[in-house]
């Protein structure tokens, strides 16, 4: 049926290139991540030393740690509050202030991180909260909640309503109409989105910088600060590791989503 | 219900409904029933009857708020006015969920994510039937509409055709009152869809259902329905069986709607017994048969379906024809339109209008046929004429 076309040479050269020109800086920072000398750019042979050094490295450790619950937790909070408010823009009756609701749900897609960052740490200095792992989540998930809404609201609007209306139709109340059709259909946006997140906050430095507080650095702004001083072999094993990990989560995703697509093919034998 | 029923027990148990006297009761009521969108009144205040065993149409151009009128059934809006009674109760604000009514909608709508058989299950699950009775009414389904084998598939591994099975088999399944079809040929080409009123037809009749169907094309309303609901407007302009509206039309859009019609405007001259004689600007004067409804003096029109004027070239030849062929026009052949079992001849009446005239094909080599600028004598019987007021 999907029979592949032969590629023609000029194909597989742009192929080639583009891959190239992605893929290349980070293949070779993966393959530094392995050098033994001290000195960045001189190959001194294969080794683990730089992989052992951060794992002993208390600091980096903990920073990570830190990254990894922080986007965790926002990416959560924000692809549900993100899935909430594209099913209320796509699907609820045209309410007075729908179109400025949406411009203002999109602002933070064009606004410089700088400004979310400042107006933030504003806010929680006038609340007296405490900074750390919990104000940097909250940032995060106002960071990202949009591009979640993004890629939910487009699925959402590319659904036809009539599906909805089939299942209530066939005795569906609408709740149990979203639950059993819109949401398993609109499911991989969700997870693109849930992804989407995870990624934004993980690599996050400005609003990270200003939201947090002493003592709980995340992982980019532990790198920072170690750049600094001079770029250390370790920071490329770290990441190495950040590439592995994300590509492990790129993979599970993937795979659920195919899984979830193949389950009702070969649904519950009635 | 008796659940246990096999797959071919079905049509027994519906001719069982069907022999009684209930079938012939009011089985749906609207009542005034008005829809507006904005400012747009896309229904306006129409009241229906319709009874248990009918196979309805509602038909009408686009925008005409069939598709509206439909759309309150299945309880996808709710109707600004008016009633809508099934078997007596107001269902007019109960949500879709609450109604014994099911739809089948024009695009199909099948879930995308599920299989044939968890599609056509879906409305059963809904309604609580245990999991062996749902085996057995799918199975049921899946071979009323011919779809064995293929319960596995999803829909986006379905023909057109098919994919118009699962949808039909998907409404079905939880043996509505009413069931409501969308157009449910529109997208299917036009062989597949003629070979698809046949079989709606037998199903309908088999199942003993109530079936409304809303649909743009006359002829499919015409092959389908007991009876056609002409909606103009937001507004029930005709409810007739095919026949008469196709033969008595109640007004002049109604009559170029439905089919081919040829239109003379003129006004009432003078009465000879069961005969009216009507001035006409194009045609002259024309001969009609006296309307049940008695016609005023105002402005009229005479109508005249394309295939019942005869044409011949020098006249009617016989005594019968004679008879019947008080109106006699001559002209000539202006165009010429083949269309295989008949060809269309319009032709240009000396009188200055332009009067079509069907024939039917009915000898292989073209003996009957005419030319183009050929002189002919189109005429026609008092009987076949219509006088349509509005």
């Amino acid at each position: 049926m999907r029979k592949a076309p032969r590629l023609s040479r000029f194909n597989i050269a742009s192929l080639a290139l583009g891959l190239a020109f992605l893929y290349l800086p980070i293949l070779i920072l993966v393959i530094y991540s392995f050098n033994d000398s001290r000195l960045v750019t001189v190959w001194g042979g294969w080794s683990l030393r730089w992989y052992h050094e951060f794992f002993n490295d208390r600091a980096m450790i903990e920073a990570a740690w830190m990254s990894l619950r922080v986007a965790v937790s926002s990416a959560t909070i924000a692809t549900l509050l993100g899935t909430l408010a594209a099913v209320a823009l796509s699907r609820g009756e045209r309410f007075r202030g729908r179109t400025l609701f949406s411009g203002m749900l999109y602002a933070p897609l064009v606004m410089p991180e700088v400004i979310t960052g400042l107006s933030l740490l504003l806010l929680f200095v006038a609340l007296n909260a405490e900074r750390g792992f919990w104000t940097v989540t909250i940032a995060h998930t106002t960071l990202t909640m949009c591009f979640v809404t993004v890629v939910v609201q487009s699925r959402l609007g590319s659904l036809d309503r009539s599906l909805e209306e089939a299942a209530m139709d066939l005795g569906c109340d609408p709740v149990r109409a979203f639950l059993s059709v819109t949401l398993p259909l609109i499911a991989p946006a969700i997870v693109a989105g849930w992804m989407l997140a995870f990624t934004l906050s993980l690599d996050d430095l400005v609003i990270a910088s200003f939201t947090t507080g002493p003592g709980s650095a995340t992982l980019p702004i532990r790198i920072y600060s170690e750049v600094r001083l001079g770029v250390k072999p370790e920071i490329n094993a770290i990441c190495t590791l950040a590439i592995a990990l994300i590509a492990v989560v790129i993979v599970l995703a993937s795979l659920a989503s195919k899984l979830s697509s193949s389950r009702g093919e070969s649904a519950a034998p009635l | 219900m008796a659940e246990e029923l096999s797959g071919t027990n079905i049509a027994a148990e519906a001719a069982g409904a069907d022999a009684l006297p209930a079938a012939e009761q009011g089985l749906l009521r609207i009542e005034g029933v008005a829809k507006t969108f904005g400012t747009f009144r896309a229904v306006d205040g129409v009241s229906l009857d319709i009874k248990a065993g009918e196979f309805f149409a509602l038909l009408g151009p686009s925008g005409c708020g069939k598709t509206t009128l439909l759309r309150m059934l299945a309880g996808f809006e709710a109707p600004d006015e008016g009633r809508i009674l099934l078997g007596g109760k107001d269902i007019a604000q109960a949500l879709p969920h609450e109604r014994p009514v099911n739809m089948m909608f024009q695009n199909y709508a099948l879930f995308p994510h599920l299989s044939v058989r968890d599609n056509i299950a879906f409305g059963l699950k809904r309604a609580g039937m245990a999991r062996a009775d749902i085996a057995t009414r799918v199975a049921e389904m899946v071979a009323l509409v011919k779809l064995e084998g293929l319960e596995k598939r999803k829909p986006d591994q379905l023909s057109g055709g098919q994919r118009q099975r699962v949808a039909l088999a998907r409404a079905l399944a939880r043996r509505p009152q009413l069931l409501l079809l969308d157009e449910p040929l529109a997208a299917l080409d036009k062989k597949l869809r003629e070979n698809t009123q046949a079989e709606l037809m037998e199903l309908q009749r088999r199942l003993g259902m109530t079936f409304i169907v809303v649909t743009h094309d006359q002829e499919e309303a015409m092959t389908m329905a007991s009876r056609i609901g002409v909606m103009k407007a937001g507004k029930l302009v005709q409810v007739a069986k095919p026949r008469e509206l196709y033969e008595a039309p109640r007004s002049r859009w109604i009559a170029e709607f439905v089919g081919d019609i040829n239109l003379f405007d003129g006004e009432s001259k003078l009465r000879d017994g069961h005969r009216l004689v009507i001035g006409t600007r194009d045609a002259g004067a024309l001969v009609v048969a006296e309307p049940r409804e008695p016609v005023g003096a105002g402005k009229l029109a005479v109508a005249i379906r394309p295939e019942k004027v005869k044409l011949s070239r020098r006249g009617p030849a016989s005594e019968a024809g004679h008879q019947s062929a008080i109106n006699l026009l001559d002209g000539v052949i202006a165009d010429i339109c083949y269309l295989g079992g008949t060809t269309t001849y319009k032709v240009k009446l000396d009188s200055g209008g332009v009067l079509q005239a069907s024939v039917a094909n009915s000898a292989r080599l073209d003996v009957d046929a005419y030319s183009l600028n050929q002189h002919v004598v189109a005429w026609f019987g008092p009987d076949d004429c219509m006088v349509l007021t509005s």
